[in-house]
């Protein structure tokens, strides 16, 4: 019998690796970025002609430098320095990051695969923003707790939806969480039109009086290093992920999240209620993304608009699952993703003219982390080349 | 007039293993003759569906060879074995279900250009007319019965120009009326030339329905018989073979109370089919009660419904008795209220990493899940599961790196190890297992029958679900056989023959008349 093409052994195919030490594979990890950033170096080399030391030095400079930022001369203590420096400009942002992909873990965890962050976390912002626009003559100590009980659970009731019909008619979550994304976007942008009247934007929200702000707890009383609304909002984080790492753990809940997502059979041989479990941490999920919808209004942007989350309910996805859920490893990943993406800001916004625009800095993002998510596969994947030897046989056979 | 007939499919030494240990298929040679119906007999796990999945292209053998109509052919896929005309139509039904009956059946066909569904549809009303099939080409298939989404695959099959159709346990989701409906349409294919093999275990079905019988048991090839030749003795003993004699302790039975009635009971399964019908039995203390029974019989419905995670039709009924003697009824209860009742109810399942286990964890959280809810603090415990799991470690004897290791990682053997031990470990009042021993090799099998055996000892009521029937003879007290989701008989072990557990494994209760003697003899 002669062979047909399709009869023949493929040239290459993947077969599984012996799971490798955990050494191994933090080095192979560190190699595909080392890798990533030298190749991305050459490219930038070639078409923009930013020889690679200046472009490392200015990639390290907006990530994680120490150097002020803007026009900083009237800062005269080292702390004030160091909160207005790039780096802490990484920190915050990544913190923000950080929060939505621990927000995930539990849904995750329990194989929900909630796409809906970046709507949860607008749940929460737009309901604190409300409060805060319509309630400004409210004593700090009720209207921020107010603002904050709001946000939580309006964020709650956006994860708690999907997950009600996916526990009552096993709807899809991915397309359900999804889609509840667009329809918060559009609450947003309606209040942001209605509040901006005929102003073009509509700015900072009580900008005089400080209203709902976090450091409206402070006003008045005299500075102090602690009284810093980012240094508030990345300790709050840290604690959470750290709580988040312990809850999924050692908790019964926790543990009852593990066996959903392992085999909802089994959940139920163990006498688990699957439905009451999914709905629980659904609510979970959500309610830590609306509070982190209420630090960014309340500590960072001070305002709203449909663009508050800058995508990072779905960038948290990828932190989550390059973190195979460990909030503690979510740290790390999260803090990378941004601080790549504001070393080649600063990258476009020095060397725009000669053509690293902002699209630019993306590609340029977006090929480092194809590397990096890129060896997740050779970890868990061996390609093996189909040898001439075999092919011979083939071919006699 | 078979000895007319030409081979029209030819197996030469045909062997087929799944791993290092299990041997499916052991050189297996053997003739289907040309417009014959051969029916393939043979217990569980004998090989059947495997050999045809070679026929059909699913599989490939690991040796041997086919010959089709006298050429020497390789059947790499599903798609070479239509191009000879096999089709195999599998117990599970491939159709999609928001297709109409003439989508499904075009679907996958390599035409050139949109497809002509009008012309189709013709061509499928003519085929109907011809068998005398009963099937709506506009139909959609989710508005369709089991019986005629069967019909639908036979018809797909032969739109394809199928010679050689295989039929793998046609009647087990039929009722018996659509089963006589089946056997006409097979009689009508027959005179239209067709070869059909069908797989079945109900001796009765052999025997009505075709010309001669094939008969594998343990990945081995036996016999073929001419039907007409065959009587159900006959048969029954070559597809369960020889008693061998095991050696399994039988302590004698002690302290025998009531501890579990059921009656009545009856379920649907997730399509909708009836797999228990009207299940009466009871179980004591202190005796091991076999259940025996072609795979899927009811026997994992039964577990399940006990278990609490079964929902029944109305009309059943299952009663626990306390040792003190009270009752409880276990109906509509969830697993958490039986186990809040203070009915000490262990459960091994026939999924062990599915539904007894959780794959991804270790040992320690494994011995956590049916009491991780212990106490009021909101963290777990796991000093007791950490100390329990090195117990079961140690005296089981389980082969793991760490008891920290994923079960998933760990072999069959171990894993069902874990699974007992912690069964155990909840000091069990009932202990139902299912299957208990599959893929086990000798050593743990016996390890697993002397657990069995202590219980019973200490007076638990044991029911063990097997495939073995030496094994069921050997261990149990009692042995109650299911057929098709109905009891057919309940055994004294002690006294019963491998023959009539086979009996009544293949029969249905109303053609039954050994069984009725066997259970009065019990009582």
């Amino acid at each position: 019998m002669t062979v047909r093409k399709s009869d023949r052994e493929p040239f290459i195919h993947l077969t599984k690796r012996a799971p490798i030490s955990t050494l191994a594979g933090l080095l192979i990890r560190a190699g595909a970025f080392v890798v990533a950033v030298l190749f991305c170096a050459i490219i930038v080399w070639i078409m923009i002609g930013v020889d690679p030391l200046t472009f490392l030095k200015t990639m390290f400079t907006g990530s994680l430098g120490i150097q002020r930022l803007g026009n900083a001369s009237d800062f005269n203590s080292f702390w004030r320095i160091f909160t207005s420096s790039y780096f802490w400009t990484t920190v915050k942002t990544g913190c923000k990051l950080l929060l939505l992909a621990v927000a995930l873990a539990p849904a995750f965890k329990m194989k929900f695969w909630n796409i809906g962050a970046e709507g949860q976390f607008l749940a929460g912002a737009i309901s604190a923003a409300y409060i805060m626009f319509n309630y400004p003559n409210l004593q700090p100590y009720i209207l921020l707790p107010l603002m904050l009980g709001v946000s939580l659970i309006s964020g709650a009731i956006w994860g708690i939806i999907p997950a009600l019909f996916k526990a009552k008619w096993g709807t899809n979550e991915t397309l359900f969480t999804l889609m509840m994304n667009y329809i918060v976007m559009k609450v947003v942008d309606f209040f942001f039109n209605k509040w901006r009247g005929p102003k073009s934007a509509l700015g900072i929200i009580n900008g005089d009086s400080e209203a709902g702000w976090i450091r409206s707890i402070w006003k008045g009383g005299e500075a102090a290093w602690y009284k810093n609304e980012d240094l508030i909002f990345i300790i709050t984080v840290i604690i959470i992920a750290v709580l988040m790492y312990y809850y999924l753990r050692l908790t019964k809940h926790g543990y009852e999240i593990a066996v959903v997502g392992d085999s909802q059979n089994t959940a139920k041989y163990a006498g688990i209620s699957v439905k009451k479990v999914i709905i629980r941490s659904m609510a979970l999920s959500g309610a830590l993304c609306g509070l982190c919808g209420f630090l960014c209004v309340t500590s960072q942007s001070h305002t709203v608009n449909s663009n508050l989350a800058s995508g990072y309910g779905f960038t948290a996805i990828i932190v989550a699952w390059l973190s195979k859920f460990n909030t503690f490893t979510m740290i790390g990943v999260s803090m990378l993703i941004v601080a790549l993406e504001n070393g080649s800001a600063l990258m476009s916004n020095t060397y725009n003219d000669l053509g690293y625009s902002i699209a630019f800095g993306k590609i340029i993002v977006g090929v480092m982390l194809l590397f990096v998510i890129g060896c997740e596969f050779f970890i868990n994947y061996k390609v093996v080349f189909r040898s001439r030897k075999a092919q011979k046989e083939a071919v006699e056979a | 007039m078979n000895e007319q007939r030409t081979p029209v499919i030819r197996l030469k030494g045909i062997t087929k293993r799944f791993g290092n240990k299990v041997l499916a298929n052991d050189n297996i040679s053997m003739d289907v003759l040309d417009g014959e119906v051969l029916a393939l007999l043979g217990e569980n796990g004998s090989g059947k569906t495997t050999l045809l999945n070679m026929l059909s292209g699913i599989y490939y053998p690991d040796s041997g060879e086919i010959y089709v109509r006298g050429r020497h052919v390789s059947i790499k896929s599903p798609h070479d074995a239509y191009a000879l005309g096999i089709c195999m139509i599998h117990q599970h039904f491939k159709l999609v279900d928001v297709f109409t009956a003439t989508e499904n059946v075009v679907l996958g066909l390599k035409e050139k250009g949109g497809f002509d569904l009008k012309a189709a549809a013709k061509r499928i009303r003519d085929i109907c007319e011809e068998y005398g099939f009963d099937v709506d080409p506009d139909q959609k298939v989710y508005d369709m019965t089991v019986s005629q989404k069967q019909t639908l695959e036979i018809v797909k099959a032969l739109y394809r120009g199928a010679e050689i159709l295989i039929l793998d346990e046609p009647t087990a989701v039929l009722t018996p009326q659509e089963t006589e409906k089946l056997f006409s349409v097979i009689r009508n294919m027959q005179a239209a030339g067709k070869t059909i093999i069908i797989i079945t275990h109900k001796l009765q079905e052999v025997l009505a329905i075709s010309d001669r019988v094939a008969i594998l048991r343990k990945g081995e090839y036996i016999a073929t018989v001419k039907t007409s030749e065959a009587t159900v003795a006959s048969l029954t003993e070559m597809m369960v073979g020889k008693k061998v004699e095991l050696n399994i302790d039988r302590p004698e039975v002690k302290d025998r109370s009531l501890r579990l009635k059921v009656s009545g009971l009856s379920c649907k399964n997730a399509d909708n089919i009836e797999v228990l019908k009207n299940v009466s039995f009871e179980a004591y203390s202190g005796e091991i009660l076999g259940i025996a029974g072609i795979s899927g019989c009811g026997q994992k419905e039964l577990l399940e419904a006990i278990a609490g995670l079964q929902h029944v039709e109305p009309g059943a009924e299952i009663t626990y008795t306390h040792p003190s003697g009270e009752t409880e009824t276990l109906i509509g209860k969830s697993p958490k209220q039986i186990r809040k009742m203070g009915v000490s109810l262990s459960f091994v399942p026939e999924d062990r990493l599915g539904m007894g286990l959780v794959g991804g964890m270790g040992m320690v959280d494994n011995m956590l899940l049916k009491d991780y809810n212990r106490g009021s603090s909101p963290l777990t415990d796991k000093k007791p599961s950490k100390e329990l799991a090195e117990r079961i470690r140690d005296e089981l004897g389980v082969v793991t790196p760490s008891i920290s290791t994923p079960v998933r990682t760990l072999s069959g053997g171990n894993v069902q190890k874990v699974l007992v031990g912690r069964e155990l470990a909840s000091a069990p009042t009932v202990l139902m297992t299912a299957y208990a021993v599959r893929g086990l090799d000798i050593n743990t099998s016996y390890v697993i029958y002397d657990l069995l055996n202590e219980q019973k000892q200490k007076g638990v009521a044991v029911i063990f679900v097997g495939e073995e029937l030496d094994v069921l003879l050997a261990l149990s007290d009692r042995i109650l056989v299911l057929c098709g989701g109905h009891i057919s008989g309940v055994l004294d072990a002690r006294t019963a023959t491998k023959e009539q557990v086979g009996y009544l494994m293949t029969n249905l209760p109303d053609a039954k008349e050994g069984g009725d003697a066997d259970d009065s003899q019990e009582k």
